[in-house]
């Protein structure tokens, strides 16, 4: 029954954050990626992701403490995170990129 | 059906799908995606038969779709697993890639490029190139539509995305399968009657994106590119669909 409970807690919470804005079709999607052949595909994908976001972050704020700044520089790393961030459905992520890389655009460092 | 009897002597061929991505969450998703397209071909159909006689022939159809996936993280490398940078022909024999997917922006050298350097080459150019990218810029569609790539799909991809390479696949290998004596000429006919089609949608720009300028504004100035949905309804599920699609999403962001 403990089991059955916690998957309804979590169905409800990704619902939420479905609703919220923090996820998209695109994690829905994901799952439907998973099966009995490949059981921790879910998992093993948004661990990549957390891996790829900790290197972009660091990459990112890396250039941003040099002077001069490299806008170019950090719209890539920027690019690429909203590249996959749109991969794995994180929503949120993905819009605060496409602001992120319009302040790049402007070359706004307080933004 | 009748053709399906045909098809039972080539079905246990693997379909080799090069996979070029410099994204490690995108090569791992579109791997995925790839796989289970194939997968889910074979259980779908066996379940959706009553005669037993045509979910037999279904399942041998849909057999033929076990996707060998290969992921490389550059242009660089998909030119070097292709054979196309040491000029080795031998290597190229031995890994026989049937589609190629790649991402358009990487560092180093573009989807664009490695498209070209395909396209170029007599070894590879019959192999159909389907271009992904995050952003849907129409002239860069158009320009590689016109340089040769089957398909153009905006990420992030999605399981109907994929289903939807498997139509390259059948055109070429099937038809390719039923008259094999024709072999070769067989084959540049098949990639004929993919460019004529492919070509009703890129040889007409100018139509094509009015009607998408026209769908943000006002729907109803769509003269002619109205009538194509209707001749060919598959290729609109591709790239215009998609931009149409994403077009919208856009405006309203």
């Amino acid at each position: 029954m403990d089991v059955i409970q916690l998957q309804r807690k979590m169905q409800e919470h990704q619902t939420a954050l479905i609703r919220e804005g923090f996820l998209d079709d695109q994690f829905k999607q994901l799952q439907k990626l998973q099966d009995e052949s490949s059981p921790d595909f879910v998992i093993e994908v948004v661990t990549m992701y957390f891996d790829d976001s900790e290197n972009l972050l660091k990459g990112m704020a890396r250039t941003l403490e040099q002077a001069p700044v490299d806008f170019k520089q950090v719209d890539a790393y920027v690019h690429q995170y909203k590249g996959s961030s749109a991969s794995v459905g994180a929503a949120r992520v993905k819009s605060v990129c496409i602001a992120f890389r319009n302040f790049c655009e402007a070359q706004n460092l307080e933004g | 059906m009748e053709g399906c009897d045909h098809l039972s002597p080539v079905d246990t061929e693997d379909v080799h799908v090069l996979a070029v991505d410099d994204s490690l969450v995108d090569r791992k998703v579109i791997e995925r995606l790839l796989r289970i397209s194939a997968c889910k071909g074979v259980c779908a159909l066996s379940f959706q038969g009553q005669n037993g006689h045509f979910s037999f022939l279904c399942f041998f159809f849909f057999n033929f779709w076990i996707f060998a996936v290969t992921a490389v993280d550059s242009g660089m490398r998909a030119l070097q697993f292709l054979g196309l940078d040491e000029e080795k022909s031998d290597a190229f024999d031995g890994l026989k890639v049937d589609l190629i997917i790649t991402d358009y922006c990487m560092p180093g050298m573009t989807g664009y490029e490695l498209l070209k350097k395909i396209k170029e080459s007599s070894a590879l150019r019959e192999i159909p190139v389907v271009i992904m990218s995050s952003e849907n810029v129409l002239p860069r569609i158009y320009r590689c539509l016109e340089e040769g790539a089957e398909d153009f799909i905006v990420k992030p991809v999605k399981l109907s995305d994929v289903k939807r390479l498997r139509d390259y696949m059948t055109t070429r290998e099937v038809k390719a399968g039923i008259s094999e004596e024709r072999g070769g000429e067989n084959t540049r006919m098949n990639k004929r009657k993919l460019r004529d089609t492919t070509s009703d949608l890129a040889s007409s720009p100018p139509s094509v994106s009015s009607s998408l300028l026209s769908s943000s504004s006002s729907p109803s100035d769509s003269p002619s590119p109205s009538s194509s949905p209707s001749s060919s309804p598959s290729l609109l599920d591709s790239p215009i669909r998609r931009l149409r699609m994403t077009n919208t999403a856009t405006t309203t962001d």
